[in-house]
């Protein structure tokens, strides 16, 4: 297991001065919790519906001033609809909500930041053409002229500059910045209108392992300043190197809240999911046969003239995974998407079982009658369409084949039966052929289409991005279909940005990093720094 | 008549033509920079200039009117405000149903008021806007060239060509340095951000609706009271169109906008003045393909010469919290 912030340690800075020793708290005897109350947050029986779905039900929630509070669950467990009550996105049908021991009602935005609660989103609400420091005063502009506001800001941005190390140029565009900037922007945001109480979805989603090691840092120096952290996250992995408390989630309900340090990954799995799972993935060594797919000085451009795939040369051979890790836009989509025959080939060649392909051959739906198959990144807008019946949506791109009917005619009774003979043997649920595919949830979705690839029997399978936004339960049976078809004799060349998922599943990783191969690892002969460089483009060592 | 007061008369000309495109045109920059695509600016400059003018000849007093052509577009902006904000309708839907409106009701009511086919009576006096000498503009007249640059081209046109300048430098400065400007720009861009900001979005949107409603008002009235006098049917002739195609040009930024208005006004006035003129190697132009110039140059000029125009990112997307 990767390291704890253990609670013996002192922080930089040297601000620690409270204990997280977990068994016997005596945190309530500590005579500077009495002065105020100790706890920030309170929730307590929060109800929310929307429509048939119960997203939050009876959810008590109690977090302490001063710690970083952990909140874990499968997608859909009700975590964000949790955090988007406290933050007044929207208002809970029962419950209430108490800051500082004080009943509240947060019925907006607005409200949650007058009573000192800031939130990171997920998916970042800054404006893109505006620079940092009118990104920073949106909202709390202190006045109806800005150059007021903007000197104050200013000053700001200097002092949390000195303080916590938050650099940032305050006259940069927003939209030239990193994903990690514009992070450091919006929790700049909320300390600038004097949160308290700082909420981060899913902060490490974008960013490398280098950086999200930066932003725990700054997580532990706010909490001990006062600060109180909570952390929305399906990653184990960080709840137990940062959190001082986890409360864990499932189907809308709050089924746990623990002491990190009194607990272990596999029971906070086990907690989130129900039942017992399985971390890591039972697989046997590989046995690569003849190379699948031999992919040669590869070179993808995009619209503008940039090469988004940059030389890039690598083989995949039958009964093999080689995973490619990387940051999220480093030309892992493009490598895929040009394999798949979406995208043209500025220079180099892709030969499939020896042969080389031609133009002719490099199209989407040639390629799967060769047998490449494709399980695209982004199921919602290359995977499926949402807007059809599942069982349309599991026959895309196989509309022509004889079992859905002869001629020009297509055969709904075929298509409905075939849909649900793969909902069965890949555990869709709802076993419902005629629902939306929208209605499905992400797991489900993306068996539909795991199915509909898999079921034409790929030579060469292409797989990106297999368990975004999919629960751990989904991710588990996704991981065992695709470790079973490797050793089915299929070449899977796998494109993922969990490190975790490529660990486990690969049996040769190559990184990625600005369209190049930064270099190749063996699973079992790496480790997450190790490959965080390789992604953050510092050149191979082994070299 | 010589080159210089052929060219004074143009340019006056195009200054007098270029106003109502420049009251449409940032009528549109303010709806469109907060995120509402408006296509309605046609139809809200008729309405105006037909309440406008029917105000004026009640009441012989052409404030009346403007304050008449103002309500009436307004009005028709809340509408469009209505269907877009708060309905999350299609903004290009109702923007096209608020330009057929106001070309039926236009001619219905004023047929049915005044029996002269659709229009107004005539107006005089003090029913209309007259020109305002600037200071030192006869004085000025005397000295060659600056002199009747000043005492034409900017001196002696009526208030509300001074009131479309004052609206441009108030949009820029407004949208620029002040609180109100910085989040209009920032609605149209991530809706999302405002909100989670704790400002309303709908609130700011209906803000950039009223105003663009207000500036459609000011050209309507400027139509029917300073240029002509008195309404008529399809005065506009697709004027509100030629204002979206500037917005464009200029990159929905203010000054850029006059600079683009006072273009297109020109190229008006000069296709006014070639009409019926013989020019060298081409001979007699044919009336059609003169005034087709100005339409003629937008298509090219938007097709090539201005480089990539981006529009306000959430310009033409109901807002809609996600789940």
């Amino acid at each position: 297991m990767t390291e704890r912030v253990s609670p013996g340690r002192t922080e930089p800075g040297g601000r620690r001065w409270y204990s997280i020793a977990a068994p016997t708290d005596q945190r309530d005897d500590d005579p500077r919790m009495t002065a105020t109350p100790a706890l920030a947050i309170e929730l307590v029986g929060i109800h929310k519906r929307f429509g048939e779905v119960h997203a939050n039900k009876g959810v008590d929630l109690a977090v302490r001033r001063g710690s970083i509070h952990g909140i874990v669950g499968e997608n859909g467990a009700g975590k964000s609809t949790l955090m988007s009550i406290l933050y007044g996105f929207y208002e809970a049908d029962s419950g209430e909500i108490r800051v500082n021991g004080a009943a509240r009602r947060v019925r907006s935005p607005g409200e949650a930041i007058a009573a000192g609660i800031g939130m990171v989103h997920q998916h970042f609400m800054l404006v893109e053409p505006l620079s940092v420091t009118d990104n920073v005063m949106l909202g709390a502009e202190g006045g109806p002229r800005l150059a007021h506001g903007a000197r104050q800001v200013r000053a700001k941005l200097a002092a949390l500059a000195r303080d916590y190390g938050l650099t940032l140029d305050p006259d940069a565009v927003v939209g030239d910045l990193p994903v990690g900037l514009r992070q450091r922007v919006e929790i700049v945001k909320a300390l600038v209108r004097g949160a308290d109480v700082l909420v981060l979805d899913e902060p490490t989603a974008v960013l490398t392992p280098e950086e999200a090691d930066g932003l725990f840092r700054l997580l532990r120096i706010l909490a001990d300043e006062g600060k109180t952290v909570i952390l929305i996250t399906h990653k184990l992995r960080e709840i137990m190197a940062i959190t001082d408390r986890v409360s864990v989630m499932r189907r809308g309900e709050m089924v746990a809240t623990l002491d990190t340090a009194a607990t272990s990954p596999a029971q906070l799995a086990e907690l989130m999911v129900g039942r017992r799972v399985l971390l890591r993935v039972e697989k046997n060594e590989a046995r690569p046969g003849a190379p699948a797919l031999v992919v040669e000085n590869l070179v993808v451009r995009d619209a503008q003239g940039t090469a988004r795939v940059d030389g890039v040369s690598l083989q995949v051979r039958a009964g093999e995974i080689v995973g490619v890790a990387g940051i999220a836009g480093n030309g892992q989509s493009e490598l895929l998407e040009a394999i798949a025959g979406m995208r043209p080939i500025a220079a180099g060649s892709i030969a499939l079982d020896g042969a080389p392909l031609g133009a002719a051959e490099r199209d989407p739906a040639q390629l799967r009658r060769l047998g490449l198959l494709h399980v695209p990144e982004d199921r919602l807008r290359t995977g499926l369409v949402p807007s059809f019946e599942a069982c349309e949506s599991a026959m895309l791109g196989f509309q022509d084949e004889q079992r859905y009917g002869a001629g020009a005619l297509l055969d709904r009774g075929a298509i409905v039966a075939h849909t649900l003979a793969e909902m069965e043997a890949y555990d869709v649920r709802p076993r419902a052929p005629l629902l939306k595919t929208a209605k499905f949830s992400g797991g489900n979705q993306q068996k539909i289409v795991l199915a509909r690839e898999i079921e034409r029997g790929p030579k060469v399978l292409l797989v990106g991005q297999p368990t975004r936004g999919v629960d751990i339960g989904a991710i588990e049976f996704i991981h065992r279909r695709l470790i079973a078809l490797r050793d089915a004799g299929v070449a899977i060349l796998l494109v993922s940005v969990e490190l975790e998922e490529i660990t486990a599943l690969s049996d040769r990783i190559v990184v990625m990093c600005g369209g190049r191969i930064t270099g190749e690892r063996l699973p079992d002969r790496t480790d997450e720094r190790d490959l965080g460089l390789l992604m953050a483009g510092v050149s191979d060592r082994a070299a | 008549m010589d080159a210089l007061s052929i060219a004074i008369a143009v340019f006056d000309s195009g200054v007098r033509l270029s106003v109502p495109l420049l009251f449409a045109c940032l009528a549109g920059l303010w709806s469109e920079r907060s995120g509402v695509v408006d296509i309605g600016l046609e139809g809200k400059m008729l309405v105006a200039a037909f309440a406008a003018a029917a105000a004026a000849h009640a009441t012989h007093s052409a404030w009346i009117g403007v304050l008449a052509g103002v309500g009436a577009s307004v009005a028709f902006a809340l509408v469009h405000g209505f269907a877009a904000i708060s309905q999350r309708g299609n903004q290009i839907v109702s923007g096209v149903a608020i330009n057929m409106l106001a070309a039926g009701l236009t001619a219905l009511v004023g047929n049915a008021w005044y029996s002269q086919g659709g229009r107004t009576p005539p107006l005089d006096g003090a029913a209309r806007f007259q020109p305002v000498t600037l200071p030192g503009a006869e004085a000025a007249r005397g000295v060659p060239v600056i002199g009747p640059l000043y005492a034409d081209v900017l001196s002696s046109h009526t208030v509300l060509v001074y009131g479309a300048l004052l609206a441009t430098l108030l949009t820029a400065v407004a949208l620029k340095r002040t609180r109100f400007g910085l989040r209009i720009r920032a609605v149209g861009e991530n809706p999302a951000a405002v909100d989670t900001a704790g400002v309303s979005v709908a609130a700011l949107r209906y803000a950039a609706v009223i105003i663009a409603g207000v500036l459609c008002g000011f050209g309507g009235a400027y139509l029917s009271l300073a240029q002509a006098a008195g309404f008529l049917p399809g005065m506009t002739a697709g004027k509100g169109f030629i204002a979206l195609a500037a917005l464009i040009f200029a990159k929905w930024r203010a000054w850029p906008a006059l600079g683009a208005c006072f273009l297109f006004g020109l190229l008006d006035a000069i296709s006014i003045r070639l009409q019926g003129v013989s020019l060298p190697w081409v001979g007699l132009v044919p009336v059609q393909a003169i005034q087709a110039l100005p339409y003629a140059l937008t298509v090219v000029l938007l097709a090539g010469f201005i480089g990539r125009a981006i529009p306000p990112r959430a310009s033409g997307l109901p807002y809609v919290k996600e789940r």
